[in-house]
Parts: C-alpha cells; sequence; structure tokens
C-alpha cells in the first residue's frame, strides 16, 4: 500500500466517521427534550459535518480522481464506508444520543490532540480547527452524563443501558491495520494504543462521577475498518443519498 | 418558572474584554453549566461575545412600572447632572 493509498483511507476513516456521527444526530433536530437543547444538538451536528466536508474534501485531493466531498458522502456504497461502528449505531431515546457521542467526544478529543501535530500540514490544520469544536462537544456530552447518571433512578437506567449496548462498539476504535503501519511510519498518524490509555481514564474518571459503570461483558464487536458494518449503515445511507441519488449534481 | 424545561436564567453577553456585560435573552436550564451552554448555544454562535453570565432570573430585583415617576421622573430636570457642559475630545468611542 503506498503512502497515497493508505492516507486516502485514513481521511475516509476520519471523514465518515463525523459525517455519520453528524448525520445521526441530526436527526435529533425538533425532538431534544428542550428546544435549547434541540439548538445545541443541530449545532454539534453541523459541526461535525463541516469536519467531515473538509476531510473528504482533502482525500478527494489526496486520491486525485476528481471526486469532491459531495462523491464521497452520496455516492459510494456502504462498503465503501469506514466510519466507526459506533457512529452508526441509532439512538431510541436521549441517554442513547449522550452515551454515543460522549464515547466518541473522548475518543475525537484525544485523537485529534495528536493529529494536531501531523507530519500532513493540511491534516494538522483540519485537526487543530477541529479540535476547538470538539473540545466543547466532550464538555457538553460529559456534563450530560454526569446529569443523567447522577439523576433520577430513571435517567440512570436509562444511561447505564445504552452504555451496556454501546460499549461493545468501542473496541474497534483502537484497532490498527496497514494503513495506520503506513502512516504512522511517515508520522502522519500516531499510534492508536496510547490514545486508548488515555481515552479508557477519561471515560472511568466521567463515569465515576456520574455513578455509571463500564460493562462486565467484554465482548468487543469490530468491521468498520474492513467496510463492514452493522444493519444500521445502509438504512442511514439510504436516507442521507436519497436525493443526491435521484437529482445527481443537485445543489442546494 | 419551573417545570420539566428547568428553570429560567438571563443571559448577560459581553462583546468585547472591557465591555459591560449586555442581556441578550434569556434561556431554560436545570443546572448553571446546563445555562452556560445553552446559552452560548443560543446566543453566542455568530461570534457575539467573549465572555457570558447566566443568572436565575427569580434573582434578578427590578423595579415595578409604578415606580417610574418616583424613580426617574426627579432626574428629568436637573440637566445639570447631564454631562452636556464637556466637548468630548476626538478618539474617545466608549463615553
Amino acid at each position: 500500500m503506498t503512502k497515497q493509498e493508505a492516507l486516502f483511507k485514513y481521511l475516509l476513516r476520519l471523514g465518515d466517521h463525523h459525517l455519520v456521527l453528524g448525520h445521526r444526530l441530526s436527526e435529533q433536530s425538533s425532538k431534544g427534550p428542550i428546544i435549547e437543547e434541540d439548538i445545541a444538538c443541530s449545532n454539534i451536528a453541523l459541526d461535525l459535518i463541516g469536519n467531515a466536508n473538509h476531510l473528504l474534501q482533502y482525500a478527494g485531493e489526496v486520491e486525485s480522481k476528481n471526486r469532491s466531498a459531495d462523491d464521497l458522502a452520496f455516492l459510494r456504497g456502504e462498503r465503501d464506508f469506514y466510519n466507526s461502528l459506533l457512529s452508526e449505531q441509532p439512538a431510541p431515546d436521549f441517554a442513547y444520543v449522550m452515551v454515543r457521542h460522549f464515547l466518541a467526544d473522548v475518543y475525537d478529543f484525544y485523537l485529534y490532540t495528536a493529529l494536531q501535530k501531523s507530519s500532513d500540514e493540511t491534516l494538522a490544520a483540519i485537526a487543530a480547527k477541529a479540535l476547538k469544536e470538539i473540545t466543547y462537544h466532550l464538555r457538553h456530552s460529559s456534563k450530560w452524563l454526569i446529569r443523567l447518571g447522577d439523576g433520577t433512578s430513571e435517567s440512570h437506567k436509562r444511561t447505564q443501558d445504552a452504555i451496556n449496548e454501546l460499549y461493545r462498539f468501542t473496541g474497534e476504535l483502537f484497532e490498527m491495520n496497514e494503513v495506520d503501519e503506513v502512516l504512522m511510519k511517515e508520522k502522519i498518524t500516531f499510534d492508536l494504543t496510547a490514545i486508548h490509555q488515555l481515552w479508557l481514564s477519561k471515560v472511568k474518571e466521567v463515569f465515576a462521577e456520574a455513578t455509571l459503570e463500564i460493562p462486565a461483558d467484554t465482548f468487543m464487536q469490530r468491521g468498520s475498518r474492513d467496510g463492514k458494518h452493522t444493519e444500521h449503515l445502509g438504512f442511514l445511507l439510504a436516507e442521507m443519498q436519497h436525493l443526491h441519488r435521484v437529482i445527481p449534481g443537485a445543489e442546494w | 418558572m419551573s417545570d420539566s424545561q428547568g428553570i429560567l436564567w438571563e443571559v448577560f453577553v459581553q462583546s468585547k474584554p472591557g465591555q459591560p456585560h449586555k442581556h441578550s435573552g434569556s434561556v431554560h436550564a436545570h443546572d448553571k453549566e446546563m445555562a452556560l451552554q445553552n446559552a452560548r448555544d443560543l446566543y453566542c454562535r455568530r461570534s457575539e461575545g467573549t465572555n457570558i453570565w447566566v443568572v436565575p432570573a427569580s434573582e434578578i430585583v427590578a423595579s415595578s412600572p409604578e415606580d417610574i415617576a418616583s424613580f426617574f421622573d426627579p432626574s428629568d430636570d436637573k440637566v445639570y447632572r447631564h454631562p452636556t457642559f464637556y466637548t468630548v475630545p476626538e478618539g474617545i468611542t466608549h463615553m
């Protein structure tokens, strides 16, 4: 695998993660518990999709096949997406929304902190810009986790249920493959093992304050690094890509 | 007001360091941090500010409309209290 191929795949991994996470969060628009929270979630969804736009645009440039960010977002099939399994999970209630985003925000916070020092200047610049937003996202989701976990018995139960369901999708966030090997040699990306330790320590810290627990069952589902997804991604893409596929090149 | 939406908080935003905080509006929230975050998301999305204050609306003491005559009218006929007898030097913007 050449450096160019590896960087293209890596940018899809980062870009798809935020595109799908942002799309999922946009589903909350109009469904927030109060209007203020509705706006907060919509803001964060826009941040995530905006960052995905930067990453996919750069991915298109690296690939050099004349594909735009829109082409990559709307004209690829499910097996060509590399977003994390966590990002595509639906949220039956608000606790799921916050747990999904908290687990992803902690990961993004440490990953993007590292990527600011990437030897690839464009990636480093994208990471530095996104990190300011991610820092706020993490503050928002961790405060909600504490509020829900250490709230009423009902909010505690729902939040712990969401953790029990979603935690098994966190293992693969730290999985490395040939893409990472090639890019780590060039100091474009960094070892995810170190980021895993930071992630775990922050998750434990917030869970402790929120009186929540990491599930005892340690089974971890993997697949997204190979483009293998849970059944939810296909439905999500069908909705997200519908307009662009019906009216190719639509602009609005 | 206290219901499932939380209590009402008044939001004051400072546009630049050194400037006074100005009332921007209000938000609902269940705690201080949530009030601050909601205020940030509602009133500072388009680079309006550098600092935010949130205050529970119930903590604000306001004069009532009946007080207008006794509070404010007496100052109308005392022109010497107004700084209209000075010339403001050029370049002074925040008087």
